[in-house]
């Protein structure tokens, strides 16, 4: 019983808290900028805004349009709960292992580029057509970054992956495979949850936009869904990193008691995570749409070579 | 006496063949015969995967022979797992397309002549069940070329447009190349197995008896390799593939692309793993490399395409691919004795088999339907086909989603299962294969993600947004029996995606009959819902909770939403206020694959212009624009051109003995015999 109880906290969790880390992103990127910043909870009024308001949808608009919102919030909820954000003692983490989970976030963005070319307007054929141009390039390199994970644990399991790398010592840990994966890793989240330098979550502007040209039509609750699951989705992949890559701190199996000392590990993590995030995507410039390619042809590189270092010299 | 399941299979054909005769007696009703036929027809095939699905999960073998044939070379059946495994896969397909049929080539009475479609149909299933069930080299080598002749003349059937005549040929030219190879690999294995003394060795048995020295089962092996990779439209044999699958009536390219190809999966299997049974393990990473390219070109020239059936058939070459990429894995961990992870790819394997049958079925009965309402393969003049055709898009996106290879759906299953072999391969001692094993993991990922953006842009082109042609005809929706096809294919792709456990536990005699160990047992050790290949703790996955799950959300977050009703209000689509949008200004599918194109652009032939033509005044302002493409397959001038103009070069050479004067030809004669006389004496 008490697995399923960790379960639901852990997906209340993600409801709750990915707005207020986006909204911690971009209170450190204002200030980072010298800007104000809107506070911590500009995101969870921005959703209940948009909740509220009535739905237009465009003339041509099928179901797919409809139906697309819910099903991304769907896969990201379920992502969710694979996922080990608090604890391993997750009894949805059997049900996909971590291909799996790349899989769920790939229906996703297969519908979300469905509706994009169902309103029939260029913008949205546009957002497509480059977003499935940059997944089909991040999609392969994130699968050799989690496959060199899962070598160095002997399984594809997430809760596995993150109890064996949290529980065996430093050595262990610290392996080149792992380091190469590592920096494949970030590129790819950067990549895959739209931050600069590849996507601008903030810009409108047709030369630059991917992921804002697909879902240019959507308003109300269909847009109040999709911008969640954006958000719960840059937390996921926050989340992923640090189970795969820094684990340290989290609850073990039947361990309760080590649950509020998670949350606290969580929030130093996440606190941090946001800071690097931040000092990125203020470093960098956004890269022309054809330079992604070298980025993210370089994130497979880098994966690959962190396989290829397992296989030679691990 | 109980009816054995090789007596069901033999009856399956049987029927097959008699529509043969039977057909032409309703030639004065069309209507009836179209109905009749192909009633018969998917009744044979229900046959035939009864007799599988037993033969299959008892794990029995039967065997018969028949007096027919030459005399002392009698026809040899056989009925073991493998067999049986792709009786069903082959009886399944063609149950649903017969089914289909019924109303797909009920639109073609009175415009084309269906007498001999339905048979050339008949016989060509019949052809496909004969190879599976032949065990001797004769009556395989039979069955084969029936099956690729009785295809020919289906790939003929539209035979007044000379591109389906060009196509034709270049199929039954490359069929040939081929099932002269495997003609030579049966050679040289009968040979070796009794010697050229008497003729019992053309039978299987005697192969599977033999043992073979490696440099001549090397030769026998690589014959038949190349042979099946010429049918199964193996990168680089694969260019009649996407000419002469599109070309024919839907219908068979359904069955072409979905089953046809597996006969030539079935040979390889059945005779690296049956009959050579002792292989070195370059032989897998061979046929691995092959795979990998085949995988990956076929997916990226699928990309580039815009017609709807040549796009699916690229497919096909990408999908053989990946079965072969299990099968080479599967070869390369049963030659270093490793039969556990080796039972893993061959499962993988044979389940994407099934798998690619489905789905590819399906697309090919949707892009019939599309094709059947609006006389058109071409998907830039397409668009907004969902509105009128509800159905056949739900239907059609079950397909692009299953090919995908997404959760919940069956390819991600077969997918899945082959990630896993590669992630068991550190084991392996060969330092080559260290190296190897990474890149075609990295590889498989590649094509999995580009074939989603393949069918992100088939179906976003074809069924969303607005009508891109000029003149939009009355479409109309797939009538019932097409439908009903499509409905149990769909199906069929979500069952197997969310119960994988059943299948493979059905289908375990199959490992355990080829590499003798089985995943079943430890694929089910969480109980059916789990799908735990090797140990639970490694991987696992439930196709079933995750479907349940992602519906459960969607449900709840729609209901939650619609508490208070008539939220909704329809406008049009945002213009950025330049008021005249028309429906030319929607991506279509040449500018869905630019950035594609543009990054993978080495592996084409690419030939891009732009013609502006400028206005009398100023030449800043044009008055018309004209963008030519055309991407060609590299491998046609690689390959194909210089064997071309070579035989075109010796042929002329030659052509000048012809002189066309009886005096020279008299010459001739009389040299040859001089010259036999001399050499013979």
């Amino acid at each position: 019983m008490l697995p399923f109880v960790i379960e639901l906290l852990q997906v209340l969790l993600l409801l709750a808290a990915a707005p207020l880390f986006a909204g911690w992103v971009k209170m450190v990127k204002c200030w980072s900028q010298g800007r104000k910043s809107p506070g911590l909870l500009q995101p969870y009024r921005d959703i209940s805004k948009l909740f509220a308001k009535d739905v237009v949808l465009a003339e041509n608009a099928s179901w797919i349009f409809r139906f697309t919102p819910y099903l991304v919030f769907g896969a990201t909820l379920l992502a969710g709960g694979i996922i080990p954000i608090l604890s391993v003692d997750l009894p949805l983490s059997a049900i996909a292992d971590v291909i799996a989970l790349v899989a769920l976030f790939a229906i996703a963005r297969f519908f979300i580029a469905l509706a994009g070319m169902d309103i029939g307007t260029a913008f949205g054929g546009m957002g497509s057509s480059r977003e499935m141009m940059i997944a089909s390039l991040a999609e392969p390199a994130i699968l050799m970054a989690v496959f060199t994970m899962s070598l160095a644990s002997k399984s594809t399991s997430l809760s596995r992956i993150a109890h064996v790398i949290s529980s065996s010592d430093i050595h262990m840990v610290l392996r080149p495979s792992l380091a190469f994966a590592f920096l494949a890793f970030v590129m790819i989240a950067i990549a895959e949850t739209g931050r600069i330098p590849v996507d601008n979550p903030a810009t409108h502007l047709e030369l630059t936009m991917i992921h804002e040209a697909m879902i240019l039509e959507y308003s109300g609750r269909h847009l109040a869904l999709i911008e969640w699951a954006g958000m719960m989705k840059l937390f996921l992949f926050m989340s992923l990193g640090a189970a795969a890559f820094f684990p340290w701190g989290i609850a073990e199996v039947g361990n309760v008691s080590a649950l509020p000392l998670a949350l606290f590990y969580l929030i130093i993590k996440f606190g941090l995570a946001g800071i690097v995030l931040v000092l990125i995507e203020t470093g960098l410039a956004k890269m022309r749409l054809f330079r992604v390619t070298e980025f993210l042809g370089a994130a497979f590189l880098l994966a690959t070579l962190g396989m290829l270092s397992h296989f030679i010299l691990e | 006496m109980t009816p054995t399941p090789l007596d069901l299979a033999s009856l399956s054909v049987l029927l097959l063949l008699s529509l043969v005769l039977i057909v032409p007696l309703f030639r004065k009703n069309q209507g009836v015969m179209v109905i009749a036929g192909f009633s018969l027809a998917s009744a044979a095939s229900l046959l035939a995967v009864i007799s599988g699905v037993w033969t299959v999960g008892n794990g029995t073998t039967d065997r018969s022979i028949l007096a027919l044939g030459l005399p002392e070379l009698p026809f040899h059946l056989r009925l073991d797992p493998l067999s049986g495994f792709f009786l069903t896969t082959i009886g399944l397909l063609a149950f649903y397309v017969s089914v289909y049929s019924i109303g797909y080539i009920r639109g073609f009475i009175g415009q084309r002549p269906v007498t001999r479609l339905i048979i050339f149909y008949s016989i060509f299933i019949a052809g496909m069940f004969m190879v599976v069930l032949a065990d001797d080299a004769l009556f395989f080598l039979i069955s084969w070329e029936l099956m690729a002749a009785a295809s020919y003349f289906l790939v003929m059937y539209e035979d007044e447009r000379a591109e389906n005549r060009r196509a034709a040929f270049l199929y039954i030219v490359i069929a040939h190349i081929g099932a002269v190879a495997i003609l030579l690999s049966f050679g040289v294995m009968a040979g070796l197995a009794t010697g050229f003394r008497d003729f019992s060795g053309y039978t299987f048995d005697a192969m599977r008896a033999s043992k073979f020295p490696v440099e001549w089962a090397t030769a026998a092996f690589f014959l038949s390799f190349f042979g099946f990779a010429a049918k199964a439209g193996v990168v680089p044999l694969h260019v009649w593939l996407p000419e002469a699958h599109p070309v024919a009536p839907s219908n068979v390219s359904a069955l072409m692309s979905g089953v046809m190809l597996k006969t030539a999966i079935y040979g390889i299997i059945r005779i690296t793993f049956d009959l050579i049974k002792v292989f070195p393990w370059w032989w897998g990473a061979i046929v691995l490399v092959f795979g990998l390219v085949s995988a990956v070109m076929g997916v990226l020239y699928a990309l580039m395409q815009h017609d709807l059936k040549r796009l699916l058939a690229y497919h096909s070459v990408e999908n053989i691919g990946i079965i072969l990429i299990g099968i080479g894995l599967c070869m390369v961990f049963t030659s270093f004795n490793m039969p556990l992870i080796a039972a893993l790819a061959l499962t993988a394997a044979v389940y994407h088999t099934l798998n690619h049958a489905m789905f590819k079925g399906l697309l090919f009965m949707g892009a019939g339907a599309v094709l059947h309402a609006t006389k058109e393969r071409n998907m830039e003049e397409m668009g907004g086909l969902i509105h009128s055709m509800p159905w056949t898009a739900a239907l059609f996106l079950i397909g692009c989603v299953s090919i995908s290879a997404l959760p919940p759906f069956n390819g991600f299953v077969s997918e899945w299962l082959t990630f896993q072999a590669f992630l068991l391969s550190p084991s392996l001692p060969a330092p080559l294969l260290k190296l190897l094993m990474p890149i075609g993991a990295a590889l498989l990922a590649l094509t999995g993600a580009l074939a989603a953006a393949c069918f992100v842009k088939a179906f976003g082109v074809t069924f969303l947004g607005h009508w891109r042609g000029h003149h939009k005809p009355h479409i109309h929706e797939a009538n019932w029996p097409m439908r009903l096809g499509m409905i149990m294919a769909a199906a069929t792709c979500l069952l197997l995606g969310v119960l994988p456990t059943f299948f493979i536990r059905w289908m375990d005699t199959v490992p355990v009959q080829l590499v003798g160990q089985t995943i079943s047992a430890s694929a089910g050790e969480y109980g059916w819902l789990w799908l735990t290949p090797v140990a639970p703790e490694r991987a696992s996955y439930s196709g079933s909770i995750v479907f349940l799950g992602i519906s459960t959300v969607v449900v709840a977050a729609y209901l939650l939403l619609h508490v208070k009703p008539g939220t909704i209000h329809r406008a049009a689509i945002w213009d950025c206020g330049f008021e005249k949008l028309t429906s030319r200004m929607q991506y279509n599918a040449t500018s869905f694959s630019m950035p594609i194109r543009r990054i993978f652009g080495y592996l084409f032939s690419i030939k891009e212009q732009v013609r502006l033509r400028p206005q009398a005044a100023h030449s800043a302002f044009p008055r018309r624009l004209n963008y030519v493409l055309r991407v060609r397959d590299r491998f046609w001038v690689w390959l194909y051109k210089p064997v071309t103009d070579a035989s075109f070069w010796i042929a002329r050479k030659t052509g000048r003995l012809q002189q066309g004067r009886i005096q020279t030809y008299l010459i001739y004669s009389f040299i040859t015999l001089i010259a036999l006389l001399l050499f013979v004496r």
